[in-house]
């Protein structure tokens, strides 16, 4: 049986570098983009020939923005990976869009390519909110955008929002979040704002929203959510079916194995983890030539210990939690031996469950998840999952 | 060795004043080894003691001089603790000395600590002859400090050196000043062995080395000498001098001398501070006067951060013991915090020293206590005991009455902020005794002041209440009968005896609100709500709340970067292992001590 395989390829690039953004992106010149997909494209060449047993399963295309660059690039990326990967035919393919004008073409050809899953940045639908955001487009582009996804034939669709803006209220919250579920999206995510080092955001005077509205603003999402038939299945997603659900993400906290492709982009492979080199020159140069230089940076095999801290903490973020079972499948060991005090501990406190739910194979199964107010909190206790 | 061509001498100053500076000067300027030693070929025997790695951090210093009369001096300057804790220890090395440097600042003129020191070097019979140091600041004012010592002080003071030790301005004038103001020592080497312990360190070769100025007689390798207040005795198994930074043997020290000895001593209590070392087979009559065993006057518990080092900690106290001989400490055990030690100390600086030492040279992580005076705690059954640990504290109704130390304080101040030292000293329950105006705007408060009431933050509040003008100096009074409970602090209904302290009835209320806002700061919010309470007697005078968290959660993990999510969650769990577990409540060990800062009027 062939295994399983996930491709993440980073764009790292974007009109504009958002007040809040963390991730590994920055505006680009014409110059810079060919040289970097070129690189991109050497890389997917070199990496390819490991994976030659390796059924990909889904291809996520994210950023930065890769709408920023042109639509032909992207596409041929994809093309090249269809050429050195075995994709399977049912492969979900999903590319992260911000809404911009005169994306028709550029959302066809991502289209015709074979994406078949559209993820686009909307954050808030409140004008003033997306400027102090730093945001490059406004309420109208986003809904301009959308309709163009759904006329060239976009149907698995994905729409990023944030709650805890600053001085966002609930009322102009819960206006983006209706207007949203009016569109009837297959897939939500919602994510709180967090303030990181080093962006603009921490260095500036915010007035954001309290801890209590913040939690509020979470508790109605999930049930505004809920009314119209969307479910909670990770601590930020929301989908409309169980077929909606992003497979690509949920291969993250399910450990399986995925590649990275591109600048700064992490991999998982057979329990070893590593990003590519995060400096663009050094990533470039490592793809000058056909043999390639090192560009694999923090290789780490995991050990057995890292491995179920991992199984936990990862597999926690889904709704539905961790299979007991397959726990002791992948280790040789009860989870209620390593992790009894823990699990005591916060089962006590109202935070822990456990439940049996039919598996997908007719099976029962025995799993143990984050109560809705675990999920609140559920740093606290996934931490107390690790061993050190 | 010629008596005549030896001066022993210390520098006083007030602290920042330069008086290591000084000292560091003094030494550059000035050679090692006499001439007759460098023929003998002292270095062979150092360059061995340098491949064995010992160096010495002393006491004291000997350095050779050429003086411009042409003679060669021999210079023993001896270092005296800066620090009022050690006030006793200050005083033993006085009086090793037949005199004293005072350093006086050029732009600050003359300060609490340097009138206490040179009073206590004038009571010690030495001759005082005065430095100005940093007359190269734009803002000396050599002249004017000149006049402040002679008005203040009563020291002739027109000829003192003006100096820069910072910038090796006027040493030669210094070193000269010591060879004509300083008188060389007056004993006699036919008499019986007669010399003064100062100091003392322990060391793992050779066991405690004795640093000792020679009063009278001779002491050399072979002879068998005896402590006159421990009673120890010991056979002398080298004798010698103090070179900058390591030890140069010689085969005798004589009356006049300042060196040291071993002896294989095992143990630095046999070897105190003040007692008078004298030959076993020909006794000296008396022993030299001012013999003081020190006792602790501050107490706090010491515990490991992880009870895993408890044992790490009681090692690293046997260790730091042999080298203090006025570190106390034996084994204790408190509910919140587990096994550990009570430990007794100088004063507050003394634990300050310990407890960083404790921390840097031997990496152990500590949760210290609030510190407490001794109290004298007179029961209804007419039994009296000293009280160090607050949790031993007897139920009230087998209290007759308990008693506090006193001590006698003297601050001195620029007249502006006089008004807000008094209140301090009011708030602190002192007792007004005298101002003393020593010049138009700066004057000498006295007061009585509860040894308690300044073991804590008195040094910070006055600082930032004379925004740094005043300087503080005090020394014990005695012992004064007090209206004093004891206050508990409750975290989550618990009763947590690490912070448990006494604390003067009509101070209860205050202190209590206090401690509870800033545990509220200090302690984190948890997934539960948790009360903090003050409680003297069983009633609550005081709480606050720490409000239960929310929201913990990184909604946004990106690209499949687990790495980056695992750290976050590592440096959480971190932070929780660092804290201290009080029933279901973690607790920093900041807290701890945070609340002992309580004056917020900065």
């Amino acid at each position: 049986m062939k295994n399983n395989l996930s491709l993440y390829v980073h764009i790292p690039f974007c009109v504009k570098k958002c007040l809040y953004c963390d991730f590994l992106s920055f505006p680009a010149n014409d110059d810079l983009i060919k040289s970097y997909v070129e690189a991109l494209r050497r890389e997917i060449v070199i990496s390819s020939p490991e994976f030659v047993d390796n059924n990909v399963r889904s291809i996520f295309f994210g950023g930065g923005t890769p709408s920023f660059v042109d639509a032909k690039e992207i596409c041929d990326v994809l093309h090249l990976i269809k050429e050195n990967f075995n994709v399977s035919a049912d492969a979900e393919i999903s590319i992260e869009a911000n809404p911009a004008s005169a994306m028709r073409e550029k959302l066809f050809s991502y289209r015709e390519a074979g994406f078949n899953r559209l993820s686009i940045g909307a954050q808030s639908l409140n004008d003033e909110e997306l400027k102090k955001l730093g945001r490059a487009h406004d309420s109208r582009m986003f809904f301009e955008t959308y309709d163009n996804a759904r006329s060239v034939g976009f149907d698995n669709i994905n729409i990023d929002i944030m709650s805890a803006l600053p001085d966002q209220s609930l009322e102009t919250y819960l206006g983006t979040v209706k207007k949203v579920i009016s569109l009837k999206p297959e897939h939500i995510s919602a994510y709180s704002l967090i303030v990181e080092e080093g962006t603009p955001f921490y260095d500036m005077e915010l007035s954001l929203p309290s801890e209590e509205l913040d939690r509020e603003m979470y508790h109605e999402t999930k049930s505004l959510l809920a009314e119209r038939g969307y479910h909670r299945y990770e601590i930020s997603n929301y989908a409309l079916s169980a077929q909606t659900e992003c497979f690509h993400n949920k291969v993250y906290w399910r450990r399986g194995n995925y590649l990275g492709l591109g600048l700064g982009a992490s991999s998982m492979v057979k329990n070893t983890r590593w990003n590519n080199v995060t400096d663009m020159s050094q990533y470039k140069k490592a793809f000058e030539s056909d043999a390639a230089l090192e560009y694999k940076e923090n290789v780490q095999t995991l050990s057995k210990q890292e491995q179920m801290e991992e199984f936990m903490f990862l597999g926690l973020r889904l709704v539905e939690g961790v299979d007991v079972d397959s726990f002791k499948d992948c280790f040789e060991c009860d989870i209620y031996d390593v992790y009894s005090e823990t699990i005591e501990k916060y089962t006590g406190m109202g935070l822990l469950e456990t439940y049996d739910s039919l598996n997908e194979d007719g099976n029962m199964a025995h799993k143990l998840r984050l109560t809705d107010r675990g999920l609140d909190v559920s740093n606290t206790v996934m931490a107390d999952f690790l061993f050190t | 060795m010629d008596q005549s061509k030896i001066r022993n001498f210390c520098i006083v100053a007030h602290i920042d004043h330069g008086k290591s500076t000084l000292a560091d000067r003094m030494i550059e300027k000035t050679g090692v080894l006499t001439s007759r030693e460098m023929q003998n070929q002292v270095l062979d025997n150092m360059d061995i003691e340098r491949e064995r790695g010992i160096t010495i951090k002393s006491q004291a210093v000997r350095m050779i001089y050429k003086a411009k009369d042409g003679e060669e001096y021999t210079f023993n300057m001896i270092d005296t603790p800066g620090h009022v804790d050690f006030g006793y220890e200050v005083s033993r090395s006085l009086a090793a000395c037949d005199g004293a440097i005072l350093v006086v600042d050029a732009t600050q003129g003359v300060e609490a600590q340097t009138l206490a020191n040179v009073y206590m070097a004038l009571d010690h019979d030495l001759d005082v002859f005065p430095v100005i140091n940093k007359i190269d600041l734009p803002s000396a004012q050599p002249q004017e400090v000149k006049d402040e010592i002679e008005d203040v002080i009563g020291i002739e003071a027109q000829d003192a050196p003006l100096i820069s030790a910072k910038n090796g301005i006027g040493i030669e004038d210094v070193l000269e000043a010591v060879v004509h103001k300083i008188p060389a020592p007056a004993g006699d080497s036919t008499k019986p062995l007669t010399a003064l312990i100062f100091d003392s360190i322990y060391d793992s070769y050779r066991g405690v080395i004795v640093f000792i100025r020679v009063r009278d007689g001779i002491i050399k390798k072979g002879m068998k000498v005896k402590f006159m207040a421990t009673g120890a005795e010991a056979e002398v198994v080298e004798v010698g001098y103090f070179g900058p930074g390591r030890f140069i043997a010689s085969d005798e020290l004589t009356a006049g001398d300042v060196g040291y000895f071993t002896a294989s001593i095992k143990n630095i209590q046999d070897t105190r501070v003040g007692d008078t070392v004298t030959d076993f087979a020909k006794p000296c009559a008396e022993a030299l006067p001012g013999y003081k065993k020190v006792m602790p006057m501050v107490y706090c518990g010491l515990y490991p951060a992880d009870s895993a080092h408890y044992s790490d900690l009681r090692d690293a106290l046997e260790k730091l013991q042999l080298n203090d001989a006025s570190l106390f400490y034996e084994p204790e055990t408190s509910q919140a915090l587990g096994f550990g030690f009570r430990a007794g100390f100088l004063g507050l600086l003394h634990l300050e020293v310990i407890q960083e030492r404790l921390e840097r040279e031997y990496d152990l992580n500590l949760v210290t206590t609030a510190p407490g005076v001794v109290y004298k705690v007179h029961k209804t059954d007419g039994t009296v005991f000293d009280l160090t640990n607050p949790t031993n504290l007897p139920d009230p109704s087998e209290i007759e009455y308990m008693e506090e130390p006193i001590v006698n304080g003297e601050i001195m101040v620029t007249t502006d902020y006089v008004g807000a030292i008094m209140q301090l000293c009011q708030e602190r329950r002192g007792k007004y005794l005298s101002t003393d105006y020593i010049e138009q705007t700066r004057a000498i408060l006295k007061y009585e002041l509860p040894l308690n009431e300044i073991i804590y933050d008195f040094f910070d509040a006055l600082k930032s209440r004379s925004r740094g003008y005043a300087s503080f100096d005090y020394e014990l009074k005695g012992y004064e009968r007090s209206e004093l409970v004891k206050l508990d602090i409750l975290i989550n209904r618990e009763e947590v005896d690490a912070l448990s302290f006494i604390v003067h009835k009509d101070g209860a209320y205050e202190r209590g609100r206090k401690m509870c806002e800033k545990l509220k700061e200090e302690i984190p919010r948890h997934l539960f709500e948790i009360p903090i309470q003050a409680a003297v007697g069983g009633k609550i005078i005081a709480r606050e709340t720490v409000k239960a968290y929310r929201k913990d959660v990184l909604a946004k993990c990106y690209g499949g970067d687990i790495t980056r999510k695992k750290k976050l969650l590592e440096k959480q769990k971190e932070g929780k292992r660092k804290m201290r577990q009080i029933g279901n409540v973690e607790v920093p060990q900041a807290a701890f001590l945070s609340v002992l800062k309580l004056d917020n009027t900065d």
